[in-house]
């Protein structure tokens, strides 16, 4: 592993100089380390780039780190990762990427990912991204993420992006059967040219299954951005999903949200809110002393905390 | 410790709010202004914190003219100010707000304590997000919270007693009476309600943007519940006279 994964690893994945638990670090297209645990076997697939994951059923509170590192131009990084979560496991998925690049051409980093929740079973997927390095040529991290999850079971997806990533476009998928439940918290902050979209397409198929999809987004300097949520319920659910952004300067948002029904008792809910920040707001925070830059500062490192 | 002269303040539209008001604060007082809804109050407190700059008239702040100061000049002077309509923000807790009032980090004791002088129970709301989850009341009191954290030498209240609850507001009075005894800064109230001007030094009675008595308690607040005449209704539903 060399010394560029090792600074990005501590940016996105809580590093400190190992892991506790299993985990496979992935550098430039190589494997850096790997480690499997009784519970978490982590395999090579032998027909494309990437790696099995199973989780043993009944694993309880255990973490597997699969982080992935770009860590110069000209590398264009595509990993399959599928997961697969034995009924009545409780676990984390700690999978950040990090791009350091500073020559003139791209680098890229696509994760397909794939997870399959069995009954019962919950997972909570943590991931983070961020680029580094004064490179001419862009960052791209386009990750895809497919979930299909049994009855009982829920996933948590915990995103963060906050700068560095020329551009990035998130895709995410997920089937449910009756009373799992999906909750996707996101937040991207994007600068300069920067350009991110997120789309969302969540399928309530289970009775009283539940989707809760946030995100939260600053778009500042000419940056642009795009959310695009479609939640389709065809049993009884729930379904909400929430798009928040901030914007400054000469930045742009486009938020597209699309509910579906095909049962009566399907209640789906959007909200979505774009705007500068509150001159309220501001104003408060300058009665505490604050200046306006750092006022400003403070607001939005909360609304994306 | 503030010296409001000849202070005027007209909207864009050109309405006149405040017409050449005339306000001492003396150091270590608890100064109640009053008067009906629509008098200039409000304008009155925004100005002295900076969120609105006057069209006439200086502010002086412990012998130093700041009226071109901005919100945060005046903040870092000394001057806090309690939002009559709380400000909510997504994603700030309570201790966030409170630690940047502070200007540093606070222990959980220093945080409950705060908390718990507006009438809170600390543990339930310490990591709460001061966002529209709170109601209106629970914002409210951690807006006051806010201006407790500072310690300033003068404390701007915007009718504190709106939207909180008997049992809060209570403890709220006991609050000021303790800031009042301990002679800890300056107390500047917007208020209507008799138990707050119960407790004043001294009154303020302003309306249709000018001042219509001023003096202490005593000589004041008779003159309130009285309902002596001067053309206006008072807050306490009587008629208040000029000075």
């Amino acid at each position: 592993m060399n010394k560029v994964t090792d600074e990005l690893l501590r940016m996105v994945a809580d590093f400190k100089g190992n892991f506790t638990g299993a985990y496979n670090i992935r550098e430039d297209g190589g494997c850096a380390g790997r480690r499997s645990t009784e519970n978490i076997k982590i395999e090579s697939k032998q027909d494309k780039p990437g790696i099995d994951i199973r989780v043993a059923p009944g694993t309880k509170g255990e973490k597997v780190y699969i982080p992935a590192c770009v860590t110069h131009s000209g590398v264009d990084d595509l990993v399959y990762n599928d997961f697969y979560i034995g009924e009545g496991a409780d676990v984390v998925v700690v999978a950040g990427c990090g791009i350091h690049a500073d020559g003139e051409e791209e680098a890229r980093h696509n994760g397909i990912h794939r997870f399959f929740l069995e009954k019962g079973a919950k997972v909570v997927y943590e991931e983070k991204h961020v680029g580094t390095g004064k490179s001419t040529g862009h960052r791209h991290i386009d990750p895809v993420t497919e979930a299909f999850l049994a009855e009982d079971s829920s996933l948590t997806m915990d995103t963060v992006q906050i700068s560095g990533v020329d551009t990035t476009y998130r895709r995410t998928s997920a089937k449910l059967a009756a009373r799992a439940k999906l909750l996707v918290r996101e937040r991207i902050m994007t600068t300069g040219v920067e350009a991110a979209k997120t789309d969302f397409t969540v399928y309530l198929e289970g009775e009283d299954s539940g989707a809760d999809l946030v995100s939260r987004s600053v778009a500042k300097g000419r940056s642009h951005q795009e959310f695009t949520s479609r939640i389709v319920g065809t049993a009884r659910c729930t379904g909400h999903s929430e798009c928040d952004a901030i914007l400054a300067d000469h930045a742009t948002v486009v938020a597209t949200p699309a509910l579906e029904a095909a049962n009566l008792d399907a209640s789906l809910i959007h909200e979505a809110a774009i705007g500068k920040i509150a001159g309220e707001q501001l104003m408060k925070l300058r009665t505490l002393g604050l200046t306006e830059e750092q006022a400003e500062e403070k607001i939005i490192a909360g609304f994306l905390k | 410790m503030l010296q409001l002269e000849h202070l005027a303040w007209r909207l864009p539209g050109g309405e006149s709010i405040l017409k050449g008001v005339d306000v001492r604060v003396p150091a270590g007082k608890l100064v109640v202004v009053t008067g009906p809804n629509g008098g200039g109050k409000t304008s009155l407190a925004k100005l002295v914190a900076g969120l609105e700059t006057p069209t006439a008239g200086r502010i002086l702040f412990e012998g130093e003219d700041i009226t071109s100061l901005d919100i945060t000049q005046r903040a870092q002077k000394g001057i806090a100010y309690a939002f009559q309509q709380p400000v909510r923000f997504k994603g700030l807790t309570v201790r966030d707000l409170l630690e940047m009032a502070a200007g540093k980090p606070l222990q959980e004791c220093e945080v409950c304590a705060l908390v718990g002088k507006v009438g809170l129970c600390a543990s339930e709301y310490i990591d709460r997000e001061v966002d529209a989850s709170l109601s209106g009341g629970e914002a409210k009191r951690i807006e006051i919270a806010t201006v407790l954290a500072r310690e300033a030498k003068l404390s701007i209240f915007d009718e504190p007693e709106a939207g909180i609850d008997l049992w809060s507001f209570s403890k709220l009075v006991e609050t000021f009476q303790e800031l009042q005894k301990s002679h800890h800064g300056t107390l500047l109230i917007i208020s209507h309600q008799e138990r707050i001007l119960s407790i004043a030094d001294e009154i303020v009675v302003i309306a249709d943007g000018v001042v219509r008595e001023a003096g202490p308690r005593e000589e004041v607040l008779p003159h309130l519940l009285q309902g002596d005449t001067m053309g206006c209704m008072c807050p306490l539903g009587k008629e208040v006279r000029h000075a």
